[in-house]
């Protein structure tokens, strides 16, 4: 990153300054962003080398050269604020998850900005701030980057797209392919939590719920599982579409079905009270800091004591087990005392009228 | 939760279920019929019938506001957002209802359509004083349950001169489309539908009271026992129902008396009769044309009305050939039965409006029970 001499730029207005259009266009303003706001709380040595790509030591794991793990996520969230979090944090959580989730260690990310010309520059130093602090926590430096600005109305404030680079150590092979008839089913915890927080804020329903976004990083969650010794077949982290979208893919790959039991999922009461009230599933709202692990049955037990013993997994429970069933259906056995299809939702979930 | 999650108590739900078994003579079939979508969803949801014996059979009503709305009326409001620039509010639900031209609303919101949606009536009343240069219409529809809010936003915009906010009514009668099914030549003479009785609605009982029942009970002679819309005030209300059938009792009786009186909600009848008279017809999907099932705004009210601001005219548009929806409305069919459910006809890409919202039944089946027709 080219040094701007302090007598040719006024410092960043932090307080009042806005984003615009020269932040995007390749001259001094853009390198004064990047140089006084993101290097500035990102700053590292694989970031400081300031060329268009960083260069990284090669991948070895226990002396041996390792396989890479690698995933990207774009993240879009309104509002970009919300209770337990922000997308910056929530930018660096959900790249780092995707990658913890296939068994590997997290090493690097590349973060991307589209930023709204207009864009308050102290929401984006806040946004930013909760970024470096969410990579420092998680030990996953953000080694490059790159920002973009559209024009006013183009853009949603900010979109952040996040990509990670992780090792994965031989021998270890998780998929949503490997569950197995008769494999245990586990959560790492409550569900639903962060989408009824993003929605409780939401401009055209505003409510107060005493909840916040689960949004976490669980690299030192996977890690811990993993030194269980476990036999681990599938971990995933069910974001979008929550748990019920996230079972129904595991089901459909493995060609598995699965039965689960309503009464040992666990939700959090303001969360089902919340989901009752506007109509909507627990099932199906979105987590961001929860894992579904499927691993073998004389093993669930360890297992669940491994996660219950990590903070992140303190509320971790056994939700089913996994069936033989040719039409790969996720089904729930109801704390009612029925029985039913859990499918996945067809578009967004949207409230029933009556 | 409290007073939700003694409701849906899996140990009394188990009570009840013994009470029902023992209750049902095993030579008789009985048939009962839950008027409303929130019931056929409860139903499915906490799979309510694997608790009931084999010859209790539940068919499904009508009583789902979005799967009664007909083709045209959708056509309507897509037209006042595509064509007129109007900004159309409307419930979440309805958005996905499929219309002419391969057209719902959602899509056309994807054509550039200003269609957004809203929780109350009152944040489309907001979106009307936020855009003071726009038009701003509420897709009104939905049983008497939603009626009373329409009307409140209605008198609200006029006390505030709110000129630029309109509703293209689309509210129905529960009781009409109720006389309706029972006049049906399949219930009344061919006997193809048998209905033994009727769980009554919860919430547009709430609003217009066990009263207007009575006379389903004295004139058809059918029970009807209203029911809140949790599990086990479905499987109390079944009981009920099959104690009145066994004795041979044709009553209207309230299970639901913590919420539900014989007059119903006075007030908000009140305002409903200030804002709204009947529509001499109006056309329901499945039930085709219901004469005085509908509601129209007064002549008082007459420019918050976009049907009359906007001159629209309603077209009749005949639903897909292949869509049992009609039938299955009116509980005829049974959503398994239609050539299309499951097939071309999904949640992802509805072809009749029962597959769309929650409290359809092909949607409630194709979302919740569809694995049993694999066994």
């Amino acid at each position: 990153m080219a040094e701007v001499k302090r007598a040719y730029a006024r410092p960043l207005d932090l307080k009042h300054g806005r984003v615009d259009l020269t932040h995007g266009s390749g001259g001094r303003a853009m390198v004064q962003l990047i140089g006084e706001l993101f290097a500035r709380h990102l700053g590292n040595d694989y970031l400081g080398q300031g060329n268009d790509g960083a260069v990284l030591p090669a991948a070895v794991l226990e002396g041996r050269p390792a396989r890479i793990v690698m995933s990207t996520d774009s993240h879009v969230v309104s509002p970009l604020f919300f209770p337990g979090g922000d997308i910056g944090c929530l930018s660096v959580h959900g790249t780092v998850n995707d990658v913890a989730v296939m068994g590997a260690t997290p090493l690097y990310l590349a973060a991307a900005f589209i930023l709204e010309e207009g864009f308050a520059l102290a929401d984006l130093a806040r946004l930013v701030e909760s970024m470096a602090q969410a990579a420092r926590a998680a030990g996953v430096p953000v080694v490059t980057g790159d920002t973009k600005v559209v024009e006013r109305g183009k853009g949603d404030g900010v979109f952040i797209t996040t990509t990670a680079v992780g090792v994965l150590p031989d021998g270890l092979e998780l998929g949503g392919a490997r569950a197995r008839p008769g494999d245990a089913v586990l959560v790492s915890g409550s569900i639903g939590d962060h989408g009824v927080a993003i929605m409780s804020k939401r401009e055209n329903l505003s409510f107060d719920a005493p909840i916040v976004s689960d949004t976490a990083a669980l690299n030192g969650l996977v890690a811990t599982m993993l030194a269980s010794g476990a036999e681990i077949h599938c971990l995933r982290d069910p974001t979008r579409g929550g748990l019920a979208a996230t079972l129904n893919e595991i089901a459909g790959q493995s060609g598995v079905g699965m039965m689960l039991q309503e009464k040992a999922i666990p939700v959090k009461p303001v969360v089902a009270a919340a989901c009752e009230l506007l109509g909507l599933d627990p099932l199906n709202v979105a987590n961001e800091g929860k894992l579904i692990a499927i691993c073998a049955s004389a093993d669930a037990s360890a297992l669940l004591a491994a996660m219950r013993a990590h903070p992140l997994g303190a509320d971790a429970a056994l939700i089913g087990e996994v069936v033989a069933d040719e039409h790969h259906f996720v089904q729930l056995s109801t704390a009612f005392g029925g029985r039913r299809i859990v499918d996945w939702l067809a578009g967004d979930q949207l409230p029933r009228i009556c | 939760m409290k007073y939700i999650d003694e409701f849906r108590d899996g140990e009394v739900a188990k009570t009840i279920a013994g009470k029902i078994a023992t209750a049902v003579q095993a030579e008789r079939r009985y048939s009962f019929m839950e008027f409303c979508g929130g019931h056929t969803h409860a139903i499915s949801r906490y799979g309510l019938s694997d608790l009931l014996p084999p010859n209790v059979r539940m068919v499904h009503g009508p009583g789902c506001p979005v799967c009664v709305l007909p083709i045209g009326r959708i056509d309507m409001a897509i037209a006042l957002a595509l064509e007129r620039g109007v900004i159309l509010c409307s419930y979440g639900d309805t958005l996905r209802v499929p219309a002419s031209d391969g057209l719902s609303l959602m899509k056309a919101k994807a054509r550039g359509g200003d269609i957004r949606m809203v929780y109350s009536t009152l944040d489309a009343l907001q979106i009307a004083r936020d855009n003071p240069q726009r038009e701003v219409v509420f897709f009104a529809i939905g049983f008497e349950t939603t009626t009373p809010p329409t009307a409140l936003a209605i008198q609200q915009a006029a006390q505030e001169q709110l000129g630029n906010f309109s509703v293209l009514c689309c509210h129905v009668l529960t009781p009409a489309a109720i006389s309706q099914i029972l006049e049906s030549p399949e219930v009344r003479q061919w006997g193809t539908v048998p209905i033994d009785g009727f769980i009554g609605p919860a919430h547009v009982s709430t609003v217009i009271g066990s009263r207007p029942y009575e006379f389903f009970a004295e004139e058809y002679r059918k029970p009807v026992v209203i029911a809140g819309f949790e599990p086990l005030d479905v499987m109390q209300a079944i009981l009920m129902l099959v104690r009145q059938v066994n004795e041979g009792r044709a009553e209207v009786e309230n299970e639901f008396s913590r919420a539900v009186t014989r007059e119903g909600n006075l007030k908000a009848q009140d305002r409903v009769a200030e804002v709204f008279e009947l529509r001499s017809e109006f056309e329901w999907r499945g039930l085709s044309v219901v004469p005085y099932s509908a509601l129209k705004l007064r002549e008082q009210y007459g420019s918050f009305d976009a049907e009359r601001r906007f001159g629209l005219l309603y077209q009749p548009v005949p639903d897909n050939k292949a869509c049992e929806c009609g039938a299955i409305l009116r509980g005829v069919k049974r959503p398994q039965d239609c050539k299309i459910f499951g097939t071309v006809c999904t949640p992802e890409n509805p072809v009749g409006s029962c597959m769309v919202s929650s409290e359809g039944a092909c949607a409630a089946h194709y979302s919740y029970g569809r694995y049993k027709d694999m066994n």
